[in-house]
Protein backbone atom coordinates (compact mmCIF):
# COMPACT_ATOMS: atom_id res chain seq x y z
CA UNK A 1 0.00 0.00 0.00
CA UNK A 2 1.62 2.99 -0.98
CA UNK A 3 1.64 6.28 0.57
CA UNK A 4 -1.06 7.95 -1.52
CA UNK A 5 -4.11 5.34 -0.77
CA UNK A 6 -3.55 4.99 2.32
CA UNK A 7 -3.92 9.18 2.41
CA UNK A 8 -7.08 8.43 0.77
CA UNK A 9 -8.09 5.51 2.86
CA UNK A 10 -7.73 7.51 6.11
CA UNK A 11 -9.71 10.30 4.04
CA UNK A 12 -12.63 8.89 3.75
CA UNK A 13 -12.85 6.62 7.23
CA UNK A 14 -12.42 10.08 8.71
CA UNK A 15 -15.46 11.79 6.57
CA UNK A 16 -17.51 8.31 7.65
CA UNK A 17 -16.87 9.91 11.46
CA UNK A 18 -18.75 12.89 10.40
CA UNK A 19 -21.09 11.82 7.92
CA UNK A 20 -22.24 9.47 11.34
CA UNK A 21 -24.00 12.64 13.01
CA UNK A 22 -25.57 13.69 9.55
CA UNK A 23 -27.03 10.75 9.45
CA UNK A 24 -28.08 10.22 12.90
CA UNK A 25 -29.84 12.93 13.05
CA UNK A 26 -31.86 12.71 9.44
CA UNK A 27 -32.92 9.25 11.31
CA UNK A 28 -34.09 11.04 14.00
CA UNK A 29 -35.62 13.61 12.04
CA UNK A 30 -37.32 11.28 9.95
CA UNK A 31 -38.74 9.43 12.37
CA UNK A 32 -39.96 12.42 14.35
CA UNK A 33 -41.58 13.37 11.02
CA UNK A 34 -43.06 10.09 9.83
CA UNK A 35 -44.59 9.75 14.10
CA UNK A 36 -46.07 12.99 14.04
CA UNK A 37 -46.98 14.24 10.74
CA UNK A 38 -50.34 11.77 10.91
CA UNK A 39 -51.76 13.71 13.50
CA UNK A 40 -52.83 16.41 11.23
CA UNK A 41 -55.18 13.54 8.83
CA UNK A 42 -57.34 14.04 12.43
CA UNK A 43 -56.92 17.67 13.38
CA UNK A 44 -55.45 20.91 11.04
CA UNK A 45 -52.30 22.56 11.31
CA UNK A 46 -54.03 25.55 12.85
CA UNK A 47 -56.35 23.98 14.96
CA UNK A 48 -53.34 21.73 16.42
CA UNK A 49 -51.21 25.06 16.81
CA UNK A 50 -53.69 27.40 17.63
CA UNK A 51 -56.32 25.43 19.89
CA UNK A 52 -56.81 26.22 23.40
CA UNK A 53 -57.59 22.66 24.72
CA UNK A 54 -55.01 20.23 25.17
CA UNK A 55 -57.08 16.88 26.24
CA UNK A 56 -55.85 14.47 24.84
CA UNK A 57 -57.45 11.05 26.54
CA UNK A 58 -60.87 11.97 26.43
CA UNK A 59 -63.42 11.18 23.88
CA UNK A 60 -63.52 12.82 21.70
CA UNK A 61 -59.88 14.31 22.19
CA UNK A 62 -58.68 18.11 21.83
CA UNK A 63 -55.54 18.51 20.75
CA UNK A 64 -55.02 21.90 20.88
CA UNK A 65 -50.88 23.06 21.65
CA UNK A 66 -51.18 26.86 21.99
CA UNK A 67 -51.38 26.71 25.88
CA UNK A 68 -48.14 24.57 26.10
CA UNK A 69 -46.22 26.80 23.13
CA UNK A 70 -47.20 30.20 25.34
CA UNK A 71 -45.55 28.09 28.41
CA UNK A 72 -42.95 27.04 26.87
CA UNK A 73 -42.14 30.69 25.48
CA UNK A 74 -42.92 32.42 28.27
CA UNK A 75 -40.58 29.88 30.75
CA UNK A 76 -37.59 30.52 28.53
CA UNK A 77 -38.10 34.50 27.49
CA UNK A 78 -38.43 35.23 31.54
CA UNK A 79 -35.72 32.57 31.96
CA UNK A 80 -32.98 34.74 29.33
CA UNK A 81 -34.02 37.65 30.92
CA UNK A 82 -32.50 36.73 34.08
CA UNK A 83 -29.71 34.95 32.57
CA UNK A 84 -28.52 37.03 30.23
CA UNK A 85 -27.03 40.02 32.59
CA UNK A 86 -25.74 37.10 34.64
CA UNK A 87 -24.20 35.28 32.40
CA UNK A 88 -22.41 38.36 30.25
CA UNK A 89 -21.08 40.39 33.53
CA UNK A 90 -19.99 36.93 34.90
CA UNK A 91 -17.51 36.70 31.57
CA UNK A 92 -16.43 40.62 31.26
CA UNK A 93 -15.67 39.54 34.65
CA UNK A 94 -13.60 36.77 34.51
CA UNK A 95 -12.33 37.89 31.20
CA UNK A 96 -11.66 41.73 31.33
CA UNK A 97 -11.50 41.93 35.19
CA UNK A 98 -10.79 39.29 37.66
CA UNK A 99 -7.30 38.49 38.93
CA UNK A 100 -6.05 35.16 37.94
CA UNK A 101 -6.58 32.92 41.43
CA UNK A 102 -10.53 34.50 41.46
CA UNK A 103 -10.78 33.29 37.71
CA UNK A 104 -9.60 30.12 37.84
CA UNK A 105 -12.01 29.32 41.23
CA UNK A 106 -14.92 31.33 39.21
CA UNK A 107 -14.37 29.02 35.88
CA UNK A 108 -14.79 26.10 37.76
CA UNK A 109 -17.35 26.98 39.48
CA UNK A 110 -19.56 28.18 36.17
CA UNK A 111 -18.22 24.44 34.92
CA UNK A 112 -19.58 22.65 37.87
CA UNK A 113 -22.89 25.02 37.54
CA UNK A 114 -23.04 23.56 34.00
CA UNK A 115 -22.39 19.50 35.01
CA UNK A 116 -24.91 19.23 37.76
CA UNK A 117 -27.81 16.97 36.47
CA UNK A 118 -31.31 18.80 35.68
CA UNK A 119 -32.89 16.97 38.11
CA UNK A 120 -31.04 18.13 40.31
CA UNK A 121 -31.79 21.65 40.02
CA UNK A 122 -35.42 20.08 39.40
CA UNK A 123 -35.38 18.41 42.62
CA UNK A 124 -33.77 21.66 44.15
CA UNK A 125 -36.91 24.06 42.71
CA UNK A 126 -39.78 21.79 43.94
CA UNK A 127 -38.45 21.10 47.33
CA UNK A 128 -36.79 24.60 48.24
CA UNK A 129 -37.45 27.07 45.83
CA UNK A 130 -41.36 26.47 45.65
CA UNK A 131 -42.30 26.66 49.31
CA UNK A 132 -39.76 29.33 49.92
CA UNK A 133 -41.54 31.66 47.14
CA UNK A 134 -44.79 29.90 48.23
CA UNK A 135 -44.50 31.65 52.08
CA UNK A 136 -42.89 34.87 51.08
CA UNK A 137 -45.30 35.98 48.44
CA UNK A 138 -48.64 34.49 49.72
CA UNK A 139 -49.08 32.29 46.53
CA UNK A 140 -51.45 29.89 45.52
CA UNK A 141 -48.94 27.83 44.68
CA UNK A 142 -44.91 28.02 44.20
CA UNK A 143 -44.91 25.62 41.06
CA UNK A 144 -44.85 28.15 38.86
CA UNK A 145 -43.50 30.31 35.52
CA UNK A 146 -41.09 32.47 38.18
CA UNK A 147 -39.97 29.47 39.68
CA UNK A 148 -39.28 27.30 36.59
CA UNK A 149 -37.11 30.33 34.82
CA UNK A 150 -35.34 30.63 37.76
CA UNK A 151 -34.61 27.49 37.64
CA UNK A 152 -33.92 27.38 33.90
CA UNK A 153 -31.64 30.53 34.33
CA UNK A 154 -29.27 28.61 36.59
CA UNK A 155 -28.81 26.41 33.65
CA UNK A 156 -28.34 28.18 30.89
CA UNK A 157 -25.73 30.47 32.59
CA UNK A 158 -22.73 28.18 32.17
CA UNK A 159 -23.93 27.74 28.40
CA UNK A 160 -23.93 32.00 27.86
CA UNK A 161 -21.16 32.83 30.20
CA UNK A 162 -18.62 30.56 28.84
CA UNK A 163 -19.43 31.41 24.94
CA UNK A 164 -19.34 34.98 25.92
CA UNK A 165 -16.19 34.68 27.47
CA UNK A 166 -14.39 32.94 24.29
CA UNK A 167 -16.38 35.92 22.38
CA UNK A 168 -13.97 38.47 25.27
CA UNK A 169 -10.89 36.72 24.71
CA UNK A 170 -11.03 37.18 21.02
CA UNK A 171 -11.42 40.89 20.62
CA UNK A 172 -7.85 41.71 19.72
CA UNK A 173 -5.47 43.31 22.29
CA UNK A 174 -5.29 46.25 19.70
CA UNK A 175 -8.41 47.45 20.25
CA UNK A 176 -7.77 47.48 24.37
CA UNK A 177 -4.46 49.48 23.99
CA UNK A 178 -6.01 51.90 21.38
CA UNK A 179 -8.56 52.47 23.69
CA UNK A 180 -6.42 53.10 26.52
CA UNK A 181 -3.93 55.18 24.26
CA UNK A 182 -6.51 57.33 23.52
CA UNK A 183 -7.32 58.07 27.49
CA UNK A 184 -10.14 56.16 27.86
CA UNK A 185 -11.15 54.41 31.48
CA UNK A 186 -11.04 50.43 31.90
CA UNK A 187 -14.95 50.76 31.89
CA UNK A 188 -15.16 53.07 29.05
CA UNK A 189 -12.97 50.79 27.36
CA UNK A 190 -15.43 47.60 28.02
CA UNK A 191 -18.70 48.99 27.35
CA UNK A 192 -17.67 51.20 24.00
CA UNK A 193 -14.33 48.87 22.66
CA UNK A 194 -14.81 45.15 23.87
CA UNK A 195 -18.60 44.57 24.34
CA UNK A 196 -19.64 46.28 20.25
CA UNK A 197 -16.26 44.00 18.96
CA UNK A 198 -17.41 40.31 20.97
CA UNK A 199 -21.36 41.44 19.99
CA UNK A 200 -21.33 38.66 17.43
CA UNK A 201 -20.34 35.92 19.90
CA UNK A 202 -22.35 36.91 23.07
CA UNK A 203 -25.48 36.61 20.72
CA UNK A 204 -24.67 33.37 19.35
CA UNK A 205 -24.04 32.93 23.14
CA UNK A 206 -27.68 33.99 23.86
CA UNK A 207 -29.37 32.37 21.42
CA UNK A 208 -27.39 29.10 22.46
CA UNK A 209 -28.71 29.33 26.09
CA UNK A 210 -32.46 30.01 25.24
CA UNK A 211 -31.83 26.85 23.01
CA UNK A 212 -30.83 24.66 26.05
CA UNK A 213 -33.90 26.76 28.22
CA UNK A 214 -36.72 25.76 25.70
CA UNK A 215 -35.68 22.23 25.16
CA UNK A 216 -34.97 21.09 28.80
CA UNK A 217 -37.12 19.12 29.81
CA UNK A 218 -36.76 17.61 33.59
CA UNK A 219 -36.84 21.28 35.37
CA UNK A 220 -40.09 21.99 34.09
CA UNK A 221 -41.62 18.69 34.52
CA UNK A 222 -40.35 19.33 37.74
CA UNK A 223 -41.38 22.71 38.70
CA UNK A 224 -43.75 24.69 36.21
CA UNK A 225 -46.62 22.67 37.38
CA UNK A 226 -48.02 21.42 34.89
CA UNK A 227 -51.23 23.58 34.07
CA UNK A 228 -52.38 23.26 30.85
CA UNK A 229 -54.04 26.51 30.51
CA UNK A 230 -52.76 30.34 29.01
CA UNK A 231 -50.86 31.38 32.25
CA UNK A 232 -52.81 35.27 33.76
CA UNK A 233 -49.65 35.73 36.23
CA UNK A 234 -46.42 34.67 36.31
CA UNK A 235 -47.40 33.20 39.57
CA UNK A 236 -49.34 30.63 37.58
CA UNK A 237 -48.31 27.33 36.69
CA UNK A 238 -47.84 26.38 32.75
CA UNK A 239 -46.76 22.94 30.89
CA UNK A 240 -44.47 23.62 28.61
CA UNK A 241 -43.53 21.28 25.59
CA UNK A 242 -41.07 19.24 27.04
CA UNK A 243 -42.88 18.48 30.21
CA UNK A 244 -46.31 17.13 27.95
CA UNK A 245 -43.99 14.60 26.07
CA UNK A 246 -42.32 13.65 29.05
CA UNK A 247 -45.15 13.24 31.36
CA UNK A 248 -47.41 11.47 28.79
CA UNK A 249 -45.53 9.40 26.26
CA UNK A 250 -44.87 6.49 28.89
CA UNK A 251 -48.63 6.35 28.68
CA UNK A 252 -49.80 7.06 25.31
CA UNK A 253 -50.61 4.12 23.26
CA UNK A 254 -48.88 3.13 20.29
CA UNK A 255 -49.54 5.14 17.35
CA UNK A 256 -52.70 6.48 18.61
CA UNK A 257 -53.57 10.18 18.20
CA UNK A 258 -52.30 11.08 21.59
CA UNK A 259 -49.06 9.49 20.56
CA UNK A 260 -48.54 11.39 17.08
CA UNK A 261 -49.95 14.60 18.67
CA UNK A 262 -46.62 14.10 21.41
CA UNK A 263 -44.36 13.57 18.09
CA UNK A 264 -46.29 16.74 16.81
CA UNK A 265 -45.07 18.67 19.05
CA UNK A 266 -41.78 17.42 19.12
CA UNK A 267 -41.66 18.37 15.66
CA UNK A 268 -42.86 22.22 16.91
CA UNK A 269 -40.01 22.22 19.60
CA UNK A 270 -37.61 20.78 16.54
CA UNK A 271 -38.55 23.67 14.23
CA UNK A 272 -38.24 26.35 17.55
CA UNK A 273 -34.64 24.91 18.36
CA UNK A 274 -33.79 25.08 14.46
CA UNK A 275 -35.02 28.93 14.44
CA UNK A 276 -33.15 30.01 17.59
CA UNK A 277 -29.88 28.13 15.38
CA UNK A 278 -30.59 29.37 12.05
CA UNK A 279 -30.61 32.90 14.17
CA UNK A 280 -27.94 32.93 15.88
CA UNK A 281 -26.14 32.07 13.24
CA UNK A 282 -27.20 34.79 11.43
CA UNK A 283 -27.04 37.56 13.70
CA UNK A 284 -23.45 36.37 14.51
CA UNK A 285 -22.60 37.00 10.89
CA UNK A 286 -24.31 40.68 10.87
CA UNK A 287 -21.91 41.64 14.01
CA UNK A 288 -19.75 40.17 12.74
CA UNK A 289 -15.57 41.87 13.37
CA UNK A 290 -13.61 41.68 9.70
CA UNK A 291 -9.72 41.54 10.66
CA UNK A 292 -8.49 39.82 13.42
CA UNK A 293 -11.82 40.07 16.15
CA UNK A 294 -13.44 37.57 14.10
CA UNK A 295 -14.56 34.43 15.92
CA UNK B 1 -3.56 -9.51 15.22
CA UNK B 2 -6.91 -10.54 13.02
CA UNK B 3 -6.80 -13.68 14.68
CA UNK B 4 -6.99 -12.26 18.37
CA UNK B 5 -9.91 -10.23 17.19
CA UNK B 6 -11.77 -13.26 15.96
CA UNK B 7 -11.13 -15.11 19.22
CA UNK B 8 -11.90 -12.48 21.51
CA UNK B 9 -15.08 -11.76 19.89
CA UNK B 10 -15.98 -15.80 19.68
CA UNK B 11 -15.81 -16.43 23.43
CA UNK B 12 -17.38 -12.71 24.05
CA UNK B 13 -20.00 -13.91 21.72
CA UNK B 14 -20.61 -17.78 23.55
CA UNK B 15 -20.00 -15.33 27.51
CA UNK B 16 -23.21 -13.69 25.98
CA UNK B 17 -24.99 -16.94 25.09
CA UNK B 18 -24.58 -18.98 28.08
CA UNK B 19 -25.49 -15.59 30.12
CA UNK B 20 -28.35 -15.37 28.54
CA UNK B 21 -29.78 -18.69 28.76
CA UNK B 22 -29.08 -18.65 32.46
CA UNK B 23 -30.92 -15.72 32.88
CA UNK B 24 -33.36 -17.03 31.11
CA UNK B 25 -34.02 -20.06 33.25
CA UNK B 26 -35.08 -18.33 36.35
CA UNK B 27 -35.49 -14.39 35.81
CA UNK B 28 -38.93 -12.59 35.77
CA UNK B 29 -39.27 -9.15 34.65
CA UNK B 30 -42.17 -7.34 35.69
CA UNK B 31 -43.08 -3.28 34.66
CA UNK B 32 -46.05 -1.53 35.13
CA UNK B 33 -48.35 0.99 37.43
CA UNK B 34 -46.40 3.66 39.74
CA UNK B 35 -49.57 2.46 42.42
CA UNK B 36 -48.78 -1.26 42.10
CA UNK B 37 -44.60 -0.17 42.63
CA UNK B 38 -44.94 -0.86 46.62
CA UNK B 39 -46.50 -4.16 46.14
CA UNK B 40 -44.33 -5.24 43.60
CA UNK B 41 -41.49 -4.40 45.78
CA UNK B 42 -42.56 -5.38 49.00
CA UNK B 43 -43.77 -9.28 47.65
CA UNK B 44 -40.82 -9.99 45.08
CA UNK B 45 -37.79 -9.20 48.04
CA UNK B 46 -39.66 -11.27 50.08
CA UNK B 47 -40.35 -13.77 47.48
CA UNK B 48 -36.61 -13.80 46.09
CA UNK B 49 -35.43 -14.08 49.48
CA UNK B 50 -36.89 -17.05 50.14
CA UNK B 51 -36.29 -18.40 46.82
CA UNK B 52 -32.53 -17.87 46.24
CA UNK B 53 -31.49 -17.83 42.38
CA UNK B 54 -34.92 -16.44 41.00
CA UNK B 55 -34.04 -13.18 39.50
CA UNK B 56 -37.20 -10.61 39.29
CA UNK B 57 -36.36 -7.19 37.59
CA UNK B 58 -38.89 -4.35 38.63
CA UNK B 59 -39.92 -1.24 36.94
CA UNK B 60 -42.45 1.46 36.74
CA UNK B 61 -43.46 3.38 34.17
CA UNK B 62 -47.57 3.82 34.10
CA UNK B 63 -50.14 0.48 33.78
CA UNK B 64 -49.59 1.75 30.44
CA UNK B 65 -46.33 1.22 30.06
CA UNK B 66 -46.29 -2.67 31.64
CA UNK B 67 -49.16 -2.99 29.44
CA UNK B 68 -47.75 -1.78 26.10
CA UNK B 69 -44.37 -3.78 27.57
CA UNK B 70 -46.56 -7.05 27.90
CA UNK B 71 -47.84 -6.89 24.47
CA UNK B 72 -44.31 -6.37 23.24
CA UNK B 73 -43.56 -8.91 25.05
CA UNK B 74 -40.81 -7.22 27.03
CA UNK B 75 -42.00 -8.39 30.15
CA UNK B 76 -43.28 -11.57 32.03
CA UNK B 77 -45.88 -9.66 34.20
CA UNK B 78 -47.67 -6.18 33.78
CA UNK B 79 -48.82 -4.45 36.74
CA UNK B 80 -51.66 -1.78 36.48
CA UNK B 81 -53.91 0.43 38.34
CA UNK B 82 -56.79 0.41 35.82
CA UNK B 83 -58.80 -2.58 33.79
CA UNK B 84 -56.76 -3.48 30.56
CA UNK B 85 -58.63 -1.09 27.64
CA UNK B 86 -60.59 -2.79 25.02
CA UNK B 87 -58.45 -1.30 22.13
CA UNK B 88 -55.45 -2.62 24.24
CA UNK B 89 -57.03 -6.26 24.07
CA UNK B 90 -57.54 -5.80 20.46
CA UNK B 91 -54.14 -4.98 20.12
CA UNK B 92 -52.54 -7.25 22.28
CA UNK B 93 -54.73 -9.86 19.64
CA UNK B 94 -52.89 -8.95 16.94
CA UNK B 95 -49.58 -9.72 17.79
CA UNK B 96 -50.87 -12.83 19.56
CA UNK B 97 -50.46 -12.11 23.21
CA UNK B 98 -53.89 -13.00 25.54
CA UNK B 99 -53.67 -11.18 28.79
CA UNK B 100 -55.31 -12.74 31.66
CA UNK B 101 -55.89 -10.24 35.13
CA UNK B 102 -54.83 -11.16 38.58
CA UNK B 103 -56.21 -9.30 41.25
CA UNK B 104 -53.75 -9.02 43.67
CA UNK B 105 -54.73 -5.99 45.97
CA UNK B 106 -57.41 -3.22 46.27
CA UNK B 107 -56.37 0.40 46.50
CA UNK B 108 -58.64 3.00 47.78
CA UNK B 109 -58.26 6.36 46.27
CA UNK B 110 -58.52 9.18 49.14
CA UNK B 111 -59.00 13.12 48.36
CA UNK B 112 -56.31 14.63 50.33
CA UNK B 113 -55.89 18.32 51.34
CA UNK B 114 -53.22 20.39 53.50
CA UNK B 115 -52.98 19.46 57.17
CA UNK B 116 -53.62 23.04 57.76
CA UNK B 117 -57.04 23.44 55.67
CA UNK B 118 -59.94 22.71 58.23
CA UNK B 119 -62.09 20.94 55.80
CA UNK B 120 -62.78 17.34 56.89
CA UNK B 121 -65.12 15.79 54.25
CA UNK B 122 -66.54 16.48 50.77
CA UNK B 123 -69.17 14.60 48.73
CA UNK B 124 -67.96 13.31 45.10
CA UNK B 125 -70.57 16.08 43.48
CA UNK B 126 -68.34 19.06 45.23
CA UNK B 127 -65.17 17.29 44.39
CA UNK B 128 -66.23 16.58 40.69
CA UNK B 129 -66.86 20.59 40.88
CA UNK B 130 -63.96 21.30 42.25
CA UNK B 131 -62.12 19.34 39.54
CA UNK B 132 -64.08 20.98 36.59
CA UNK B 133 -63.15 24.26 38.35
CA UNK B 134 -66.51 25.22 39.06
CA UNK B 135 -65.55 25.58 42.29
CA UNK B 136 -62.77 27.78 43.21
CA UNK B 137 -62.58 29.09 46.65
CA UNK B 138 -62.55 27.00 49.74
CA UNK B 139 -65.00 28.68 51.32
CA UNK B 140 -67.63 27.75 48.70
CA UNK B 141 -67.39 24.05 50.47
CA UNK B 142 -66.84 25.79 54.04
CA UNK B 143 -63.56 26.31 54.43
CA UNK B 144 -61.39 29.48 54.30
CA UNK B 145 -61.06 32.05 51.88
CA UNK B 146 -58.61 30.70 50.02
CA UNK B 147 -58.14 30.03 46.21
CA UNK B 148 -58.38 26.05 45.53
CA UNK B 149 -55.22 24.66 43.80
CA UNK B 150 -56.49 21.92 41.93
CA UNK B 151 -53.67 19.01 41.43
CA UNK B 152 -54.08 16.13 39.61
CA UNK B 153 -51.74 13.34 38.62
CA UNK B 154 -51.07 13.20 34.52
CA UNK B 155 -54.02 12.25 32.27
CA UNK B 156 -52.57 9.11 31.32
CA UNK B 157 -51.94 7.68 35.08
CA UNK B 158 -54.17 4.63 36.04
CA UNK B 159 -55.13 6.50 39.25
CA UNK B 160 -56.33 9.79 37.02
CA UNK B 161 -58.72 7.11 35.21
CA UNK B 162 -59.60 5.95 38.10
CA UNK B 163 -60.67 9.40 39.67
CA UNK B 164 -61.91 10.20 35.93
CA UNK B 165 -64.23 7.21 36.41
CA UNK B 166 -65.27 7.68 40.39
CA UNK B 167 -65.10 11.11 40.76
CA UNK B 168 -65.32 12.84 37.10
CA UNK B 169 -67.61 10.84 35.21
CA UNK B 170 -66.18 11.71 32.42
CA UNK B 171 -66.41 15.39 33.21
CA UNK B 172 -62.85 17.28 31.76
CA UNK B 173 -60.48 18.10 34.83
CA UNK B 174 -59.85 22.13 34.28
CA UNK B 175 -57.08 22.99 31.81
CA UNK B 176 -55.63 25.08 35.69
CA UNK B 177 -55.30 21.73 37.17
CA UNK B 178 -51.38 20.89 37.92
CA UNK B 179 -50.88 17.71 36.16
CA UNK B 180 -47.55 15.82 38.23
CA UNK B 181 -46.04 12.89 37.06
CA UNK B 182 -46.20 10.38 40.00
CA UNK B 183 -48.11 10.15 43.87
CA UNK B 184 -44.95 11.07 45.26
CA UNK B 185 -44.69 14.42 43.93
CA UNK B 186 -48.17 14.92 44.71
CA UNK B 187 -47.50 14.00 48.49
CA UNK B 188 -44.68 16.64 47.88
CA UNK B 189 -46.99 19.45 46.58
CA UNK B 190 -49.60 18.84 48.89
CA UNK B 191 -48.06 18.77 52.36
CA UNK B 192 -46.32 22.47 50.78
CA UNK B 193 -49.58 23.70 50.26
CA UNK B 194 -52.51 25.00 52.07
CA UNK B 195 -54.92 25.81 49.31
CA UNK B 196 -53.96 22.43 47.46
CA UNK B 197 -56.12 19.33 46.73
CA UNK B 198 -54.92 15.99 45.44
CA UNK B 199 -56.48 12.92 45.31
CA UNK B 200 -53.62 9.47 46.23
CA UNK B 201 -53.87 5.86 46.45
CA UNK B 202 -54.18 5.24 50.00
CA UNK B 203 -50.49 3.54 50.00
CA UNK B 204 -49.12 6.96 49.62
CA UNK B 205 -51.04 8.80 52.06
CA UNK B 206 -48.96 9.83 55.08
CA UNK B 207 -49.09 12.13 57.62
CA UNK B 208 -47.71 15.19 55.94
CA UNK B 209 -51.05 15.42 54.07
CA UNK B 210 -54.34 14.89 55.60
CA UNK B 211 -57.03 12.86 54.14
CA UNK B 212 -60.78 13.79 53.17
CA UNK B 213 -63.88 12.14 54.19
CA UNK B 214 -66.06 11.15 51.28
CA UNK B 215 -69.72 11.42 51.46
CA UNK B 216 -69.23 10.94 55.16
CA UNK B 217 -67.34 7.97 55.08
CA UNK B 218 -63.75 7.54 56.27
CA UNK B 219 -61.45 5.98 54.08
CA UNK B 220 -59.70 2.88 55.54
CA UNK B 221 -58.46 -0.77 54.74
CA UNK B 222 -61.87 -1.58 56.73
CA UNK B 223 -64.32 0.47 54.66
CA UNK B 224 -62.56 -0.01 51.62
CA UNK B 225 -62.84 -3.84 51.60
CA UNK B 226 -66.71 -3.58 52.80
CA UNK B 227 -66.80 -1.69 49.31
CA UNK B 228 -68.95 1.20 51.86
CA UNK B 229 -65.73 3.54 50.96
CA UNK B 230 -66.69 4.47 47.21
CA UNK B 231 -63.48 5.04 45.76
CA UNK B 232 -61.72 1.50 45.59
CA UNK B 233 -60.36 -0.01 43.47
CA UNK B 234 -59.07 -3.35 42.19
CA UNK B 235 -55.13 -3.64 41.41
CA UNK B 236 -53.87 -5.83 38.73
CA UNK B 237 -50.81 -8.05 37.31
CA UNK B 238 -51.39 -9.11 34.12
CA UNK B 239 -49.85 -12.25 32.34
CA UNK B 240 -49.57 -13.64 28.52
CA UNK B 241 -51.74 -16.48 29.22
CA UNK B 242 -52.07 -18.19 32.22
CA UNK B 243 -48.67 -17.91 33.75
CA UNK B 244 -46.18 -20.58 34.17
CA UNK B 245 -43.09 -21.51 35.65
CA UNK B 246 -41.76 -18.58 38.08
CA UNK B 247 -44.47 -16.13 37.37
CA UNK B 248 -47.17 -18.11 38.11
CA UNK B 249 -45.36 -19.37 41.50
CA UNK B 250 -44.54 -15.34 42.23
CA UNK B 251 -47.85 -14.25 41.63
CA UNK B 252 -49.28 -17.17 44.11
CA UNK B 253 -47.33 -15.88 46.44
CA UNK B 254 -48.52 -12.94 45.60
CA UNK B 255 -52.24 -13.51 46.31
CA UNK B 256 -50.95 -16.14 49.56
CA UNK B 257 -51.75 -14.78 52.97
CA UNK B 258 -48.19 -14.49 53.20
CA UNK B 259 -47.78 -12.01 50.01
CA UNK B 260 -51.13 -10.28 51.43
CA UNK B 261 -50.12 -9.04 54.58
CA UNK B 262 -46.90 -7.65 52.83
CA UNK B 263 -49.91 -6.18 50.51
CA UNK B 264 -51.38 -4.92 53.76
CA UNK B 265 -47.71 -3.68 54.99
CA UNK B 266 -47.40 -1.54 52.21
CA UNK B 267 -50.43 -0.26 53.06
CA UNK B 268 -53.14 -1.03 50.43
CA UNK B 269 -55.86 -3.21 50.86
CA UNK B 270 -55.54 -7.46 51.30
CA UNK B 271 -57.90 -9.52 49.24
CA UNK B 272 -58.31 -11.42 51.92
CA UNK B 273 -61.94 -11.26 53.17
CA UNK B 274 -63.00 -8.99 50.24
CA UNK B 275 -66.17 -11.35 48.89
CA UNK B 276 -65.92 -10.19 45.34
CA UNK B 277 -62.15 -10.89 44.84
CA UNK B 278 -62.67 -13.74 42.44
CA UNK B 279 -64.86 -11.49 40.21
CA UNK B 280 -62.58 -10.69 37.85
CA UNK B 281 -62.52 -13.09 34.59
Amino acid sequence: MNRQTKEIIIKYIFFLFALVSVIVLGLIVFSLFREGLPIFGKVSVKDFIFGMEWYPTYDPPSFGIFPLIVGSLIVTLLATVIAVPLGVMAAIYIAEIAPQAIKEILKSVIELLAGLPSVVLGFFGMVIVAPWLQDTFDLPTGLNIVNASVILALMAIPTISSISEDALYAVPREYKEASYALGATKFETIVQVILPAAMSGISTAVMLGMARAIGETMVVLMVAGGAAAIPESLFDSVRPMPASIAAEMGEAPFRSGHYQALFAIGIVLFFLTLFFNLFADYVSHKFRQIGSGTL
Amino acid sequence: MFNIFKKASLGLLMLCFTAGAAVAAESIVIKGSTTVLPVAQGTLEAYMKANPGVQISLSGGGSGEGVKALIDKTTDIATSSREIKKEEIALAETKGVKPVAHVVAFDAIIPVVNPKNKITNLSTDQLSQIYQGKITNWKEVGGEDLKIVVISRDSSSGTFESWDHFVMKKAKVTPKAQMLASNGALVTAVAKNRYAIAYLGIGYVNKSVKPLQVNGITASIQTAMSKEYPFSRELYMYTNGEPTGEAAKYIKFVKSAEGQKIVAKEGFVPLVDVKKAGKKK
